[in-house]
């Protein structure tokens, strides 16, 4: 049996009513060792804010395990319980952020390694689909520079745009959604 | 623990599931003049694609622990009934293959019967209705199946264009089972005379509009007390291959 699939549809501007969170931009709870807050604000082809964002991340944990059993190695040791997901709506200035620790590297099927990377949606009014990116880390260059994901990307400036900038104990990822700086988005 | 793939391998063939490709022809495209919004806002440069590998075909399976007591029957969050027609909309979380998915995370969002959001960013001048959030969740059970009570929520005017109105509708956010399967969406009321007029509707390729439709359905309908509506949400499904042993297969 093949169903055909239900369309995606803009989240619109109202979502504030029902998806936000409290605990959403919680990957990691506060005091949780390495923990660290990844952000950055998203701005549309003028230059100006994206006040009405939803930005969501998926991860592994430290050791690269999944809570999920589709992991084919298998639960994390120890069963950790981490949530490794986080969902932040942008506000007035189109910041969003996230405290999370950085994950293990990733094994490839059939050779390579997937360097520490956060998935991200961006779902907004005015995206009639989520957008889908990932974040790097800065302090990983040869893991990123042997990355297949990143290695994909054709233009080197696009591909540096993946990779998150330290600012004292912060990371910052700005999500260009339009423009000279327009961010590279992944077809799923 | 191998921290390679390679220890439960089939065969050659890691047992990674395969989310199916989506068919052309089922999502809006990003780029749709007719909603104003898009200008500014979808990326100009071609999309870049993304294997599925770990991080794609896991996800968050968080459900049960974020589900307050009422948090299902949108009238009865207050301390009165809403005004409005009240409803009840169900439906199952199916993937493409028609398999369910279980305890998957469903969350809704809408407008009162007047059709104004409880958000202060919404002007239309029509009243907020104190007995009404217009936030529901609830997650999937084992058979994939949803229930929501709730009011219909009514048509509203933005400034998309010149008279511009939304058709009646429900927001409607899935978690999925994997990264791949992440679908926020809206599910609309049949008939709506305003679905001819309205261009987020109408970015959907013709002939997967319907899908977004919910059917009257007296099966669903409580008599005495509530008409009653059913929608099912199609995920993408995953190739089973990756799974079979292929020297199994006789």
């Amino acid at each position: 049996m093949t169903l055909p699939l239900t369309p995606s549809q803009t989240i619109g501007p109202f979502f504030a009513v029902g998806l936000p969170w409290p605990d959403g931009p919680d990957v990691v709870a506060a005091g949780t060792p390495g923990a660290r807050w990844i952000g950055g604000r998203v701005v549309d082809g003028a230059g100006d804010p994206v006040p009405d964002a939803l930005v969501e991340t998926w991860q592994a944990d430290p050791e690269g395990r999944f809570a999920h059993p589709d992991d084919p190695r298998g639960p994390a040791p120890g069963g950790s319980g981490f949530r490794g997901f986080g969902r932040c709506a942008t506000d007035a200035e189109g910041r969003w952020a996230v405290r999370t620790v950085k994950p293990g590297p990733l094994p490839v099927p059939g050779g390579g390694v997937e360097a520490p990377h956060l998935n991200l949606s961006v779902f907004a009014r005015g995206l009639l689909n989520r957008l889908v990116t990932r974040v790097y880390f800065p302090d990983e260059p040869e893991a990123n520079a042997a990355d297949p994901v990143l290695a994909s990307i054709p233009d080197p400036a696009a591909r540096a745009r993946l990779v998150a900038v330290a600012e004292g104990d912060r990371l910052r990822f700005d999500l260009h959604l339009q423009g000279d700086q327009e961010t590279p988005f992944l077809a799923i | 623990m191998s921290d390679t793939l390679s220890g439960r391998q089939t065969g050659s063939r890691p047992l990674l599931p395969a989310y199916s490709p989506e068919a052309p022809g089922t999502h809006p495209p990003l780029d749709y003049p007719d909603y104003r919004s898009t200008r500014l806002r979808v990326p100009r440069q071609p999309l870049v694609p993304l294997p599925h590998r770990l991080t794609e075909v896991t996800g968050p399976l968080l459900g049960e622990d974020r589900i307050g007591e009422h948090d299902h029957d949108l009238t009865v969050q207050h301390a009165g009934e809403p005004l409005g027609e009240r409803i009840v909309v169900e439906g199952r979380v199916l993937d493409g293959a028609g398999r369910p998915i279980p305890g998957t995370l469903v969350e809704i969002w809408q407008a009162n019967a007047g059709g104004r959001y409880r958000h202060d960013g919404d002007r239309h001048p029509a009243p907020l209705d104190p007995n009404f959030s217009g936030a529901g969740r609830c997650v999937t059970d084992a058979g994939g199946r949803w229930r929501f009570v709730t009011v219909k929520p009514g048509a509203y005017p933005w400034t998309n264009h010149h008279n511009a109105w939304r058709p009646a509708h429900i927001h409607f956010s899935v978690l999925g089972w994997a990264f791949t399967q992440r679908l926020i969406t809206q599910m609309y009321f049949p008939g709506d005379p305003l679905f001819a007029f309205d261009p987020i509707l109408s970015s959907v390729p013709e002939a997967a509009r319907e899908r977004l439709v919910a059917r009257l359905e007296l099966d669903t309908t409580v008599p005495e007390w509530a008409l009653g509506y059913r929608w099912d949400i199609v995920l993408r499904g995953r190739d089973a291959t990756p799974f079979e042993d292929e020297e199994d297969d006789g």
